[in-house]
């Protein structure tokens, strides 16, 4: 009953953007003349952790201006497959990536791939906010100064500045904008979080259950934004909620034990799903 | 001003306060400063190694945080003070140099921070481990590399957390300066023991000692609260 209410809400919302004009510089340097349907492609994954086969020859592609839900039960591999698209993944030493995966037609785990640069093109925000233990100011503008996109205060000043405008914490913190980010509440952290990935420019947003930490009050304002930041970015959301995946995503991504069951249009895999499995997750049968 | 106090110090039992005694002291405050350098730098690395991916930088720190603080520490001093200077002109005797003589200082500063780096090491190892895993992602995820999210995100959180350990094992390196006195330095309770003894008082001279040690680690106190507010800025209390 209550997955048919929130179905409802997400049709209504329901948009497919092609505007391309809003691309930045960086991206038609890219590719200059061909609109980018799918910004990044993943092919046969397979993921190791020493001996545990956590994700399983997963293939799927991320289109531009989407928001792309992954859902699934505990342990299915959902922030695993997420961590791959930004090869967080590396740092873990017992961790072991087959398969491709490509960013605009190019190949990110080559050893020609800058992972610097992948990092800045796709960005991150984790479940818990991490601010870094720095000004709020500060936190906003090491990205764009580590990736050399400004090259004076006053340009620094208004990517900060416009970046915390954008997830409305501008008006909250225009005070204290030199006090520490960690000083925040939590829904405030995450929302400087999300400034913190969009001051770099990405073409990806991952995100891993953003609002698993925050109240109801907190979670709408981020949901209201993914929903505003789709107009300019790709994002992938990895959540728990299925009433957020229904509300904020375009399509679905339903994982189990590693492997990816479906993956469809967010109003068809809720009302119509095509798995078994699917529906009865979705229902509530297990998960 | 400082005439009349100077002339009020030397008044002071016997004569021996100023310049003796104080002079002690000052040697031991330099000797402790100087190891607590030494002491950081080996605790750093220490640490940095035994929690590095690499079995040997692994291996080579375990062994010395097992070894040094496993053996007492005066046991240590005369090891490194007379096999050191050994070692060094077995060294240079091949070279062909001449002999060389290691100052007592040198020697007591090497021992000292040699040791206490040992226990640093184990007091960061604690501390880097103590910071949230996704604030180091977070880094990674944010494009750092691993010399910038050390720099600007393990270092700076892990401050915090290695305050009070590191407070424990200054106060203790401040005192086992004491133990210089066994090498041939002047440090205030070789001082004190000397000054004791020619007036034969040596329980008067063993407390101004104690007293004095108490002044620096009280100053030391201090100081160590300051750090620890200041590098609990935005962390709120449970």
């Amino acid at each position: 009953m209550q997955t048919e209410t929130n179905v409802t809400v997400e049709k209504e919302r329901i948009v497919i953007h092609t505007d391309t004009s809003k691309f930045d510089a960086r991206k038609s340097e890219v590719n200059q003349n061909v609109f980018i349907e799918n910004r990044m492609t993943a092919d046969n994954i397979d993921v190791y952790y020493s001996d545990n086969h956590a994700i399983k020859n997963v293939s799927l592609e991320i289109r531009a201006n989407e928001v792309l839900a992954i859902i699934g039960p505990s342990g299915c591999g959902k922030s695993t497959f997420l961590r791959c698209l930004n090869r967080i993944n590396d740092i873990i030493d017992s961790c072991r990536i087959t398969g491709s995966i490509k960013l605009d037609g190019k190949e990110i785990y080559s050893s020609d791939f800058d992972v610097v640069e992948l990092r800045a093109r796709v960005g991150m925000v984790f479940q818990k906010p991490n601010p870094f233990p720095k000004s709020i100011y500060d936190n906003v503008a090491y990205g764009p100064r580590l990736h050399s996109l400004v090259s004076s205060r006053a340009e620094t000043d208004e990517i900060v500045y416009s970046c915390l405008e954008r997830v409305g914490l501008l008006s909250e913190v225009s005070d204290r904008i030199q006090n520490s980010g960690t000083e925040l509440s939590g829904g405030q952290q995450q929302r400087l979080c999300i400034a913190r990935a969009i001051a770099v420019q990405p073409d990806v947003i991952l995100m891993d259950e953003p609002c698993s930490a925050l109240d109801p009050i907190a979670t709408a304002k981020i949901e209201d934004l993914i929903d505003e930041l789709r107009s300019q970015y790709s994002i992938v959301i990895v959540t728990h909620s299925m009433q957020q995946a229904a509300r904020v995503s375009q399509r679905t991504a339903y994982f189990n034990l590693g492997e990816l069951i479906e993956l469809g249009d967010t109003s068809q895999v809720f009302t119509n799903p095509n798995h078994q499995l699917t529906e009865d997750y979705i229902t509530g049968k297990f998960g | 001003m400082h005439e009349f106090l100077t002339d009020l110090l030397s008044g002071v039992l016997g004569g021996y306060l100023y310049p003796f005694i104080l002079e002690g002291m000052l040697l031991t405050i330099q000797l402790a400063v100087f190891s607590l350098f030494i002491a950081l730098a080996l605790g750093l690395l220490g640490a940095t190694a035994k929690l590095s991916s690499n079995r040997i930088a692994r291996l080579v720190a375990g062994t010395y945080t097992t070894l040094i603080r496993g053996v007492p520490d005066i046991v240590l001093m005369f090891i490194i003070f007379f096999g050191g200077q050994l070692l060094v002109n077995v060294i240079g005797d091949k070279l062909g140099l001449d002999y060389i003589e290691i100052s007592e200082f040198t020697a007591g500063v090497t021992t000292i921070g040699f040791i206490f780096g040992a226990y640093m090491a184990e007091t960061f190892r604690g501390a880097i481990l103590a910071v949230p895993r996704g604030e180091i992602e977070a880094g990674y995820a944010y494009g750092m590399t691993s010399f910038q999210v050390f720099r600007r995100i393990t270092f700076p959180a892990c401050v915090r957390h290695a305050i009070p350990g590191f407070g424990n094992n200054w106060l203790v390196l401040a005192k086992t300066t004491a133990l210089v006195s066994v090498i041939g330095l002047e440090d205030m309770v070789f001082r004190a023991t000397q000054a004791g003894g020619s007036l034969r008082q040596p329980f008067t001279f063993l407390f101004v000692v104690a007293i004095l040690y108490l002044v620096i680690t009280a100053v030391s106190d201090g100081g160590l609260r300051w750090m620890e507010k200041r590098y609990s800025a935005g962390v709120r209390r449970a």
